[in-house]
Order: structure tokens, then C-alpha cells, then sequence
């Protein structure tokens, strides 16, 4: 019951989609339609899922005292203020439960909710990903050497796209006569993009395609279970 | 007042922005803070427009105002509580089914797509007649494009043994998967410098009204 | 040890300052340089010029802010072209952060159409989990799968709604990405299954996995790709932004990471060959 039941949706539900995607009248077309109301539900509920998990984790990890404890209870009490506001006063256009409190928009100039994520959540976001500049520019540095042919090919290619896709491109190459166009920067670079990349990103694309079509049928016909998980 | 606040947001997030820098120098306290912000802002983010975008519309709204025709929304309501049951270890396994109903339909979903969009469609644009382009680059271009693309695909093919002709096909699939991999390094450089741009743009910009917006 | 030897092994935190200043700079000292437009961007721009006027199109916010920097003066610029073309816009985020930055592109654009009205020209349908099957299910029921926008009011009390159940009606599809659930299921079901146009912007970082869909069968009609395309854009419809004031800046990192290959790859050598 643990196991087979769900091998048993798994099969049943699959079978249907993929039997819709052939014949969508009816009754599959229905059926299907349906299920991807209900996938959209439990999807919700599985991002509930998560961020109840993390709460919990966090929680257990300032129970036990685990090192660095002290840091989880900011994370905790960030999460119980995104939702008091978002509960009480809403987001956008959406209100809550205070309905949309003029009064606190007069002052914040938005609402509380979305005052945390423009000045907060925006800055802390983005600055979290902009740190890859740095240590990327540091990697390229270190451990982008042309040791072989192969990373020779990957280093030249790397080199011509960065200067190609930005205006320096252009700039330095502007004077070269128009019977010599193809020596243009961007257009190497467009070359490069247009037929020696799509060539390589195309066979890892049929080849991963042919990869997610197997294992779509592995997981329908019940031969890969780990999703099930362990016991 | 709203001036205010927006100003006083503005010096929050440029502290804030300093706090994440900091982790250039070494791991310290001010980043740890910042980082646990970020977890908490975005995970009660996540919660709160789950809520109000799909639950509620999607669900709790046809529920309350016409339960007689949306009596089935009950299924996926309980499936998505044997979802939460993930939560308590004693009775997780129940998740298991709301878990099937998600496998079964994206593998389903997957199957077709994948088959159609990633292996045909891309199949169909390979097969091209490269003499019948406009010019002399585009016809080369288009003959790297054909020769790439078989021999990255035979570099993938493992179940046959890398040597003699078919290993020397294969060699000349890396050189182009190689070729790839430079580009997506190029463009990789292009779009962490972008998000740098864009955070010194705040900081000399919103922040220090060094540059006009 | 010798000068190149030394230079292999500098504090990283040098490289990191050289970056910093070297981003820095250009943002200050305005250098123009002239920014090219690519065929790419330009079938994006011809495709929302051609849509004839009045048309429902979607545009799909699937990026946060942590890509905001690239994505956003796209997002900007083509809902400027849409609203002068007098497209009726129904946005819509596979993020759930997309929502709050479809507001926020929207802010900066209504300045200047002031005769624009929500729920008659434009509407945020707000976000929806599920990826592919997400898409899938919009196709054939579109209301069900979006029976409020945003702000929890029902569909069909906007004009903007009247008659879309699917993309039957719809003009094309923009998506606007930066992962998965984004520009590829939307080609995978929009144009593959349901044979509408599809096009987009996205991260540099996805440009070189998107390229193979744009080809002659048109699974992408254009795509938009990093900081460089959206500069692009803004030259297209002549409205210089962020994109634009930004690419001085990009091209002398990219100059400063070249030349920091160069010179660890001369290091590289001469160690090599000393050795």
C-alpha cells in the first residue's frame, strides 16, 4: 500500500497525460485538463511544504543549539514579518486582512509588504548574485589556461563572444572596409553563436531530450521509483 | 513621510548591500545576517503569494462560493495536506500519493513535449540544405552547423567503444561541445558583470545621487 | 620567485578591486560607445511591431531581482513598444517574484501613457506554480487557470478578458526569463502544441542554451539576450535606459577579465616552460 498505490497513480495518471497528448478529446482531454487544475493545488501546497520545512529546520537548529544558532532566529523572525504583513495589510493590489490601510501607505509610501521586498529583498537579492562578477573574473584568472586543443578552442571562444557581444566590439573593429566584414568582431561572435554553439548546445539538447523521454517512461511504467523515496 | 521612508529604504539597502560585499574580504557576522534576511524575507515572500495567488483563487474561493459544483477541488485539497504530512515523520510515506499525481503528470507531460520540441523540431532544423543559403558565410555556417551536430550527438552515443573512425567522429564533437561550453562561458562573464552593474548603479546612483538615473 | 610567478599568485581581493573599480568607472565617465543591433533583437521588435493593433499578447515575468539588473530594461522596453502599438498586455509570472517586478516595470512606463487603464489595456494575472503543466493547462483553460489577477479580483470583470479561454486569441507570447519555468515551456507548448509565435529576453547565462530553438521552423520567433540585447532594444525604440547607460560599464570588465586570462595564461607558460 506504501509503495505499489502510489506506483499504481504514477502509471494511471501518466498513461493518461501522455495518451491526451495524442488524443485530446474526450474523455483524456478532460481528465487531463482536470489533473493540471490539480497539479497547480498541490504544487501550492508543496511550496507551503518548503517553507514550513525550513521554518521547522531553523526552529530545531535554535532548540539544539546548533552552532551559529543565534543567526537562524533572524532568518524566523524575517519570515513571521513577511507574513504578518502580507496577512494583515496584502500585497500590491491584493488586500488583507486590515483591507489596504491608507493610512500605512501614506506613510511607507507602499504597503509594508512590498516596502520589505523593493528595499530589502531586491537589494539583498541582487547583491547576493552580483558576488559571482568577482569570483568568476578570479576563476578566469587562476584557471582558464589553454593547456590542449580542446581548452584552447573553449579559451579563444570564451575570449571572442566576450568582446564580440559588447560595444568594445565594435569599436575596435569599426575600421575594418566592408569587403572584409566577416573580420568584424560581432560578427565572429555572431558566427560562433549562430552555428558553432547552436551545433554543440543542439546535440546536448537532442541527447538530454532522448534522456528526459526515457526516464519519463522509466518513471511511468514503474522501473525508476527513488522519488518514492527510501523505505 | 513617504519621501522619508523612501530615503531611509534606500540607505537600509545600501547597508545591506555592504553586508553581502563583505563576504569578498572573508566570512563575518555582518554577511550572516544579511544572508539570514534574505532566507527569511523570500521563504515568508513565497508563502504569502502561494497563498493569495493560487490558494485562495484556486482553490478556498470556488470551495466557499459554489461547493456543490467544485465538490472534486476536495481530491486535490487532500492531496495537498498528505502533502504537508511530509512535516510529521511518523506518517510521511502518505505524501507518496500526492507525490505520484505530480511524477505521473509532468512525466506524461515531459514525454511529449520533450519528444517534439528538443528531439524532432531540432532534428527538423538540422536538416537543412546548406547550399541554398543566401551567401558564402551562412552556406560554411550552416555545414559546421550539420557536421556539429551529428558528431556532438555521436560523442554522446557510449554504447560503442571511442576508437578508430567512429572515436575520431567523436573528437570532433568535443571540439564544437568545447566551442559551446567558451560561449556559455562568455555569456556567463557578460551576465555576473550586468548584475554588478546593476548593484553599482544603485549604490552611485539611488544611493549617493552620483549618477542620474 | 619570479614576476610572473608572483603574478599567478596574487590576494584574489586585488582581482576583486580591480573588478570593482573597473565596473565603476565606465558608470561615471560616460563613454557612449556605439551599440550594434543583432537579427535576434531585431525579430523581437518586428514581431510586436506587426502584431496588429488591439491584439491580446502575453507577457510572462519568469525571472526575481537577483537578474533584475539584465531583465528588467526589457521588460520595460517592450511593454513601452507594446503600449505605443496599442497591444492589450496580460501579464502573468511563472516566479512568484515576477508579479512584484511586473508592477514595478509598469510604474515606470504609465508616466507616459497616461490614457493607458488597467483592466482595459493591461492586466497583472499575478503568479502560478507548476511550470510546463502550468502552460499546458492555460491552453486549454485559461480562466480556470487564472480565475483573479493579482489582486484577487475575478477575471472577467476586465474588458482586457472578454473571450480569452486559451491562445486561440492571443498575439504572441513574450517570455521574459531567467531559469526554469521560463522562455522553454513556453516554446514547448505555446509554439510546438499550440502553434502560436513565441519570443523573449533572457539572462546571457540562458542565451546559449535558447539559441538552438531559434531556426527555421521559428520555435522562437527573437530573443533578447542580457544586458547587451536590451541595449539593443532601447536603441530599436529609441528610448536609451538603464541597458544602454550600462554596456560602457560591460565592456571594460569584459576587457579587464581578458586581459586578466591573458596574463594568467602568459604566467601559465613561462612557469611551464621555466620548469
Amino acid at each position: 500500500m506504501r509503495r505499489q498505490i502510489p506506483l499504481f497513480i504514477t502509471f494511471f495518471i501518466g498513461t493518461i497525460i501522455l495518451v491526451s497528448e495524442f488524443i485530446p478529446h474526450k474523455p483524456f482531454g478532460n481528465i487531463s485538463t482536470t489533473l493540471g487544475g490539480w497539479f497547480l493545488i498541490i504544487s501550492g501546497f508543496a511550496i507551503i511544504l518548503g517553507q514550513l520545512n525550513l521554518f521547522k529546520v531553523n526552529l530545531t537548529k535554535i532548540s539544539r543549539k546548533a552552532p551559529n544558532w543565534q543567526y537562524y532566529i533572524i532568518s524566523l523572525v524575517c519570515f513571521l514579518i513577511m507574513l504578518v504583513c502580507g496577512i494583515l495589510w496584502g500585497t500590491l493590489r491584493q488586500p488583507g486582512l486590515l483591507y489596504n490601510s491608507e493610512g500605512l501607505v501614506a506613510f511607507f509610501g507602499l504597503k509594508p509588504f512590498d516596502y520589505i521586498f523593493k528595499y530589502l529583498f531586491e537589494n539583498l537579492s541582487a547583491t547576493m548574485f552580483s558576488l559571482l562578477a568577482f569570483f568568476m573574473a578570479s576563476a578566469s584568472y587562476r584557471a582558464f589556461r589553454a593547456r590542449n586543443a580542446e581548452s584552447t578552442l573553449l579559451l579563444v571562444a570564451a575570449v571572442l563572444v566576450m568582446l564580440g557581444r559588447t560595444t568594445i566590439g565594435s569599436t575596435l573593429t569599426g575600421w575594418i572596409p566592408d569587403s572584409l566584414t566577416y573580420l568584424h568582431l560581432p560578427n565572429i561572435a555572431n558566427f560562433i553563436m549562430e552555428y558553432l554553439n547552436t551545433a554543440g548546445q543542439r546535440a546536448i539538447m537532442i541527447c538530454a531530450g532522448l534522456g528526459v523521454i526515457g526516464s519519463s517512461l522509466r518513471i511511468i511504467l514503474g522501473i525508476e521509483r527513488s522519488y518514492l523515496g527510501g523505505r | 513621510m513617504a519621501l522619508i521612508m523612501e530615503r531611509i529604504g534606500i540607505w537600509v539597502g545600501a547597508i545591506l548591500t555592504f553586508a553581502i560585499f563583505s563576504f569578498l574580504y572573508r566570512d563575518n557576522p555582518f554577511y550572516k545576517i544579511a544572508e539570514q534576511i534574505f532566507i527569511g524575507i523570500s521563504a515568508g515572500y513565497w508563502f504569502i503569494y502561494t497563498i493569495y495567488n493560487i490558494l485562495i483563487p484556486n482553490l478556498f474561493t470556488p470551495l466557499l462560493t459554489n461547493f456543490s459544483a467544485n465538490l472534486l477541488l476536495l481530491l486535490p485539497a487532500l492531496l495537498g495536506i498528505l502533502m504537508l504530512c511530509r512535516l510529521i515523520p511518523r506518517i510521511d510515506w502518505v505524501s507518496r500519493y500526492s507525490i505520484a499525481l505530480v511524477v505521473g503528470t509532468t512525466a506524461g507531460l515531459f514525454f511529449k513535449r520533450y519528444l517534439q520540441s528538443d528531439v524532432i523540431n531540432q532534428m527538423n532544423a538540422t536538416m537543412i540544405n546548406p547550399f541554398s543559403a543566401p551567401d558564402l558565410a551562412a552556406t560554411i555556417g550552416q555545414l559546421i552547423l550539420i557536421i556539429g551536430t551529428v558528431t556532438g550527438i555521436i560523442y554522446f552515443f557510449f554504447s560503442k567503444k571511442h576508437e578508430g573512425v567512429f572515436g575520431g567522429t567523436a573528437r570532433v564533437g568535443i571540439f564544437f561541445l568545447m566551442i559551446s561550453f567558451g560561449a556559455a562561458f562568455g555569456y556567463t562573464v557578460m551576465a555576473r558583470i550586468s548584475l554588478l552593474i546593476g548593484r553599482l548603479d544603485f549604490l552611485l546612483g539611488d544611493w549617493l545621487g552620483i549618477i542620474k538615473p | 620567485m619570479s614576476l610572473f610567478q608572483k603574478l599567478i599568485h596574487i590576494d584574489r581581493r586585488i582581482i576583486f578591486i580591480l573588478i570593482f573599480f573597473g565596473t565603476a568607472v565606465p558608470l561615471l565617465l560616460v563613454l557612449n560607445l556605439p551599440v550594434e543591433v543583432t537579427k535576434n533583437v531585431k525579430n523581437v521588435y518586428k514581431m510586436v511591431e506587426e502584431t496588429p493593433e488591439g491584439s491580446p499578447v502575453i507577457i510572462s515575468f519568469d525571472y526575481d531581482p537577483s537578474t533584475k539588473p539584465e531583465i528588467q530594461p526589457m521588460a520595460v522596453a517592450i511593454i513601452q513598444q507594446s503600449l505605443r502599438n496599442k497591444l492589450k498586455l496580460i501579464c502573468i509570472a511563472l516566479w512568484p517574484m515576477g508579479v512584484q517586478l511586473c508592477n514595478e516595470a509598469f510604474e515606470q512606463v504609465l508616466p507616459l501613457f497616461p490614457e493607458v487603464k488597467y483592466g482595459i489595456d493591461y492586466v497583472n494575472l499575478g503568479y502560478k506554480a507548476g511550470g510546463m503543466v502550468t502552460i499546458n493547462h492555460m491552453a486549454k483553460d485559461l480562466p480556470s487557470t487564472f480565475p483573479t489577477d493579482a489582486g484577487g479580483i475575478p477575471i472577467d470583470e476586465f474588458p482586457i478578458m472578454k473571450g480569452i479561454n486559451n491562445f486561440s486569441k492571443i498575439g504572441f507570447v513574450v517570455g521574459l526569463s531567467a531559469g526554469d519555468p521560463g522562455l522553454k515551456q513556453w516554446v514547448m507548448v505555446v509554439h510546438d502544441a499550440y502553434g502560436r509565435p513565441v519570443a523573449g529576453g533572457s539572462t546571457a547565462v540562458q542565451v546559449p542554451y535558447l539559441l538552438p530553438y531559434v531556426n527555421e521552423q521559428q520555435q522562437l520567433t527573437g530573443l533578447v539576450g542580457g544586458l547587451k540585447g536590451a541595449a539593443e532594444y532601447e536603441k530599436l525604440i529609441n528610448q536609451p535606459g538603464f541597458a544602454t547607460k550600462g554596456m560602457d560599464a560591460q565592456s571594460v570588465a569584459h576587457l579587464i577579465i581578458i586581459l586578466l586570462i591573458v596574463i594568467g595564461n602568459v604566467g601559465f607558460f613561462i612557469t611551464k616552460r621555466t620548469k
